[in-house]
């Protein structure tokens, strides 16, 4: 890969003045996805799901996308770019585009998990050529932070809100993953921003792949979660080297873990610093935290497991 | 030259579709259009139109695809019914909102619950004010024809909104009549290419599709909008004119059936108006001066015109196929009744619901409905403003 000084050069995709809150790791993302992208070899198309990062980005009459980029709603980015890359195929065979052209439907977990989810296994089903990068941020933090099927159990949000009889959200994370593997594509992939160059050769891989492929990005919400702007990246690397969010990678149906912490931090690292868990540290919930960790734990081993078995 | 041919109207609309050969097509199956994306997909294993279409999981993505399709450069169409148009709604707005001009073949149908999978208009009159340009076709014929021209009149630059043409449910879309298709040449020269605005896979020129528009300027946006789906009114005249020339089957805004001098006068749209047709014959034939105007066009509702064509009436009887949901009389009942307010006549107007759900809607039903303007016109008296046809027992 390029040395960073000449990644600083290439042509930014997502340029300067969009409304982001400060810390929102949405633009870093964005920005390690572009340069990790051989733009002198292709071109880049994206459709985004409604969210955080549509509607700071795409505010009439200005824009900060660079390339071409639609939104049509929230729970079908994966519909809108396989209609664009169909199109693209049939004028492509016509002679009327002649450009080699890559494309990248951005959606968050809550147009992933949840409502956007048919769409995303009947795109991937049918085999259509594009990336789907989920910005994973564990709730539906556009409308107010409210709970996901991408919640962390125990994470307090305004619908799993903690109270007195309650702890947050009762039910443990939905694995996206496993699903999105069970359509059997290409390449799938965990990633997180704090790990950019794991990041940016997972995405130029996934948009050198024939068929779909798709990509789970850790996304750091400073708003929601409750934590200082200039933490986000530190909270990342926190999720990874607590393996709340291992970072893996399925090629073909094998999968490659492609960081192992040397000293796997205990989950109370992740939880502290985040104003979504602060209750777990009050008396009384000390099981949830456990029940947290145990899950974490058993998800970390079975994907040492698989890799140790070669799955 | 055309020739006649004896199919269904799922065969006219699919033919209409494997002539036009929009690049791409994203449909997903739902009785009573179900044969039209099945016989696309034939024509396209066997080799006869150059269409990609995307099998979708769904209306919704059926939409959302054809839209981002469209968005990206190309021609695009579908089809559907029912449930699956109600599916589609938020995408509906999207694609008119977004100025795309998309068509589709709507097969009328009922809407559940209870479940029903026959002809009513539940469907397009539920979706009349998604800013779609909509017309109402009578036959096979008319669908047809109207799927050919509605790609030109979508496209207009002036238009530049999706449109979709309705055909009944099972009435036209599965039953055999004869027709006239013409040449795959003659429709693809009426036609002409495609040149897309801003096409999103232009990268030279990378543009913003889909921004949100807060609210100093979402007004705008809707305003501007509207001037496109008015202008279709001109647009789907001279286009009817235009195909009238090239293939000896002139189209207006609406059809008046022996109108002229008419003074009880049915209003209605789709296969219901070949029955009054027949009955308005049989009535004429015995001196009396009875006349249908038949919808064409339904949105924009070219009011001025269907208020100027009324203008004869002593009594009018408005037919919707669909129920009147709360509201003072059903959707064409309202729109005509509020055409006339501006215009001298004061003619006496009630309105029917008829044919829910694929009850059939036969001579004699037709026959009660002149009887009545004909005792409301004797009388001066209106004793129901509202009543069903052909319903089991009295309606209130
Ligand atoms: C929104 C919507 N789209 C389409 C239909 C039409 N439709 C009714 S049943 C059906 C197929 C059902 O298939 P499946 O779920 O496999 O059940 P099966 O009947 O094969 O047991 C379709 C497409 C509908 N009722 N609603």
């Amino acid at each position: 890969m390029a040395l960073l000084n000449e990644l600083a050069k290439k042509k930014e995709g997502l340029v300067s003045g969009h409304r982001l809150c400060p810390g929102c790791t949405h633009s870093v993302i964005m920005r390690q996805v572009f340069a990790a992208a051989d733009t002198d070899k292709y071109d880049i198309v994206i459709a985004a799901a409604t969210g955080c990062f549509e509607v700071s980005t795409g505010l009439y009459p200005y824009t900060s996308w660079n390339v071409p980029w639609i939104h049509t709603a929230f729970e079908n980015a994966a519909s809108t770019i396989a209609g664009v890359e169909t199109m693209y195929r049939v004028l492509k065979r016509k002679g009327k585009v002649k450009k080699d052209i890559r494309f990248i439907a951005i959606a968050s977990d809550g147009g992933t998990y949840d409502i956007g989810l048919q769409a995303l296994s009947g795109a991937i089903e049918r085999g259509h050529q594009f990336l789907y990068i989920c910005n994973d941020n564990n709730a539906y933090q556009n409308t107010g932070n409210q709970r996901s099927s991408a919640t962390p159990f125990g994470g307090s949000t305004t619908t799993s809100p903690n109270g007195k009889v309650k702890f947050g959200k009762e039910q443990p994370r939905k694995d996206i993953m496993s699903i999105i593997e069970g359509h059997h594509l290409p390449y799938a992939a965990q990633a997180s921003p704090s790990n950019w160059r794991d990041l940016m050769n997972k995405v130029k891989k996934a948009l050198d792949v024939n068929g779909p492929t798709y990509i789970n990005v850790i996304e750091p919400c400073t708003t929601g979660w409750g934590f200082p702007p200039e933490k986000a990246i530190e909270i990342a690397q926190l999720a990874v080297d607590t393996c709340v969010w291992p970072l893996y990678e399925v090629e073909n149906g094998k999968i490659k873990i492609n960081y192992k912490p040397q000293k796997k931090l205990p989950v109370v690292e992740y939880l502290k610093p985040q104003r979504r868990f602060a209750h777990l540290f009050k008396k009384g919930n000390e099981h949830v935290i456990e029940e947290f960790q145990r899950q974490v734990d058993e998800q970390w081993e079975w994907l040492l497991k698989r890799e140790e078995c070669g799955l | 030259m055309g020739k006649k041919v004896a199919l269904t109207g799922n065969e006219a609309a699919a033919h209409a579709i494997r002539q036009i050969e929009p690049d791409v097509i994203a449909a997903f199956p739902i009785t009573p259009s179900t044969p039209i994306p099945q016989a696309v997909a034939q024509f396209i294993a066997d080799g006869e139109m150059d269409t990609e279409l995307v099998t979708v999981e769904s209306e919704h993505s059926a939409m959302s695809a054809c839209i981002g399709a469209a968005a990206a450069g190309g021609r695009v169409m579908t089809a559907t019914s029912a449930n699956g148009y109600a599916l589609m709604w938020e995408m509906l707005y999207i694609a008119s909102g977004m100025r795309l001009p998309i068509v589709m073949a709507v097969v009328a149908r009922a809407l559940s619950a209870p479940l029903n999978i026959h002809g009513d208009h539940s469907d397009i009159m539920g979706g009349r004010d998604t800013g779609w340009i909509q017309i109402i076709a009578e036959n096979s014929q008319e669908a047809y024809d109207g799927l050919i021209q509605a790609v030109k009149i979508a496209e207009n630059k002036d238009v530049m909104t999706p449109a979709l043409v309705a055909m009944d449910g099972f009435n036209i879309s599965h039953a055999i009549e004869i027709w006239e298709m013409e040449d795959d040449k003659a429709v693809k020269d009426f036609i002409g290419e495609y040149k897309p605005l801003f096409p999103l896979l232009n990268t030279d020129d990378p543009v913003t599709h889909g921004a949100w528009a807060p609210p100093n300027w979402y007004f705008e946006h809707k305003m501007s909008q509207l001037k496109g789906l008015l202008a279709a009114k001109d647009v789907v005249a001279k286009v009817g004119k235009e195909f009238g020339e090239v293939f000896g089957r002139e189209y207006g805004l609406y059809e008046a059936y022996k109108l002229d001098d008419a003074e009880l006068v049915i209003v209605a749209a789709g296969s219901v108006c070949g029955t009054t047709k027949d009955v308005v014959d049989k009535l004429r034939e015995e001196g009396q001066k009875v006349g249908l105007l038949k919808i064409r066009l339904f949105r924009p509702f070219p009011y001025k015109e269907l208020a100027d064509a009324l203008q004869s009436a002593k009594a009018i009887a408005i037919l919707d196929r669909v129920s009147p949901a709360g509201a003072q009389g059903g959707p064409l009942f309202n729109e005509i009744r509020s055409a006339l307010y501006d215009t001298p006549t004061r003619a006496p107007i009630i309105n029917y619901t008829y044919g829910l759900g694929g009850r059939d809607t036969q001579p004699i039903h037709i026959n009660s409905v002149f009887d009545r303007l004909k005792k409301i016109v004797e009388t001066g008296k209106i004793e129901k403003q509202f009543d069903c046809l052909n319903l089991r027992g009295e309606w209130r």
